[in-house]
């Protein structure tokens, strides 16, 4: 295991998600950047440069692992295989947070590279707690689960989703990851409030809170329909919930995230430095 | 009316498919393009994924025809692990079994060199030996000698000139593919894959140390195939590329 000791929880302060085309400028200068999220499958490999530059920043900055393949709303059991592998991912690096979605994204054995939409059910809602014991069984920690972003609802569902991920972090002991954009992404889409999400969602039990940016479309009958792209910048009603958030939550890590079309780092750091001078606002 | 995962996923994978009916919008409609959202972040993602995957063929092929046959392979052959480091092994195969691509016959083993190449980029980490531990052996004893390689190593034998190919697309200036075959070796130095043409008959000599040979009995082997084989200038490849990374010396 990595003596990773001094980063041993994620700083209520900025971080982004890790790509490796600024590993050279985050270990000259992280600017106001104090801690990194990498996603766990992409260090999964036996070695060569993921895994030593991974070593280096664990190092330097807290890291949070966020899981994007475990399929924690799947139908099937959970991949032993994957379990195995996050279980070794963790042991070894001995990460300040691990965290996962409210989604799926593998059936049948095959994994589709996206998050999947869950219904919220009795029925659901115990295949998740099960999956979620598991997963924390294995892992040997508490996760964090985090809110999707919505683009349709199913007719099935019976709860709302802030009730829905209140009663799982009740049953399993998980934290909460709140994504503000899917937030507003999903409240944008299905015509409600963002500030009665927040206002609804167990703020207690949020452990880092995430901003990123997103698409602009619309569905057949002309509404707006935002996709979570992580492709752009954060637009400023999704700062302004941030706020909101902060201000009834409290300081939280608060993540950047980037993933698609990355842009150049002082880019990145700017939208950290924004979400410094928010956190600013906020007492201790 | 619960919408199971298999009909969710097989109206995602397939357009033709109706959209399951217990998606709805939030005015109790049907979802309609709201679930085409899935659909295409799928199709796209793992579009994407191929094209940095085989970066290679994607530009032998034009962005036109690696999106369309991207498209049919993630359908026919969809990751089978989160991994997507790994994603497209059976791309090869595939792009040999295209009708259409007949004429193209190389594009399967650059493919499988592309694989190779980043296999070797994730493969585990192995400190080489130092080229004087086998300098020091007596020739006898050198014969007796097998030889442990580093987790990254991989040999591909391709009736093209699938290196020339590789190196004509990936680097400006490089000289135009010649009609050869070319056995390749891909090897890693710290942390960049590394491809090299091997000399006639060095892609059975390192096969055969994989299977367990002495450098003596993969000799016998390599003579076998061609007589004029070079086990200096093949030594001396896998010494420079940071290969080898334990002798087990018998007697």
């Amino acid at each position: 295991m990595l003596d990773t000791a001094a980063h041993n929880r994620l700083p209520a302060a900025p971080g982004v998600g890790y790509k490796p085309q600024h590993f050279a400028q985050i270990t000259a200068d992280p600017g106001r950047v104090k801690w990194l999220e990498i996603h766990a499958e992409n260090y999964m490999g036996d070695g060569g440069r993921p895994l030593a530059q991974l070593r280096h920043l664990s190092e330097r900055f807290a890291i949070s692992v966020h899981g994007v393949g475990l399929s924690i709303g799947g139908e099937d059991p959970l991949d032993a295989d994957h379990l195995a592998r996050l279980k070794h991912l963790v042991g070894w690096l001995n990460p300040a947070s691990f965290s996962e979605h409210l989604a799926w994204s593998t059936h049948d054995s095959h994994f589709y590279n996206d998050l999947l939409p869950l219904p919220y059910t009795v029925a659901s809602l115990q295949r998740i707690c099960d999956h979620i014991d598991e997963l924390q069984d294995t892992i040997g920690r508490r996760m964090l689960l985090e809110n999707p972003s919505s683009y349709l609802v199913f007719a099935e569902s019976t709860w709302s989703e802030p009730e829905f991920l209140a009663e799982i972090s009740r049953r399993t002991g998980c934290g909460l990851l709140l994504d503000v954009n899917n937030v507003f992404v999903s409240a944008t889409n299905l015509d409600f409030s963002p500030q009665g999400y927040i206002d609804a969602f167990p703020l207690d039990k949020v452990g880092e809170v995430h901003l990123g940016g997103h698409d602009e479309d619309e569905d057949d009958h002309g509404h707006p329909l935002l996709i979570d792209s992580h492709g752009r910048a954060v637009v400023d009603p999704v700062w302004a919930l941030l706020d909101y958030t902060l201000a009834k939550s409290g300081s939280r890590p608060v993540l950047i995230e980037w993933d698609n079309d990355v842009p150049d780092w002082p880019v990145l750091e700017a939208e950290a430095a924004r979400a410094a001078t928010a956190l600013e606002r906020i007492p201790a | 009316m619960s919408v199971k995962q298999a009909e969710f996923t097989r109206a995602m994978m397939d357009a033709g498919q109706p959209v399951p009916d217990g998606l709805i919008d939030h005015q109790a409609r049907p979802a309609g393009r709201r679930f085409s959202v899935y659909r295409n972040n799928v199709a796209v993602s793992l579009t994407e994924a191929m094209h940095s995957a085989f970066p290679v063929i994607a530009k032998l092929l034009g962005k036109q025809n690696m999106d369309g046959l991207a498209g049919i392979y993630l359908r026919r052959h969809p990751p089978s692990s989160p991994l997507m480091m790994f994603y497209g092994e059976q791309f090869p195969a595939f792009l040999e079994g295209m009708e259409q691509l007949r004429h193209l016959g190389y594009l399967g083993d650059v493919a499988r060199l592309e694989l190779a190449l980043r296999r070797a980029y994730h493969a585990a980490d192995a400190d080489p030996i130092a080229p004087e531990a086998l300098g020091a052996l007596p020739p006898d004893q050198l014969m007796c000698t097998r030889l442990a390689l580093a987790p990254a190593v991989q040999v591909l034998r391709s009736p093209w000139p699938v290196y020339a190919i590789w190196r004509y697309n990936t680097e400006d200036g490089a000289p135009r593919p010649p009609a050869v075959s070319q056995d390749v070796l891909v090897t890693r130095l710290e942390f960049d894959p590394i491809p090299q043409v091997l000399p006639s008959a060095g892609a059975d000599w390192i096969r055969a140390l994989m299977a367990g040979a002495t450098i003596g009995e993969a000799l016998e082997q390599a003579a076998a195939a061609d007589e004029t084989f070079d086990l200096g200038a093949t030594l001396a490849l896998l010494l420079q590329s940071g290969a080898i990374t334990g002798l087990d010396i018998k007697g």
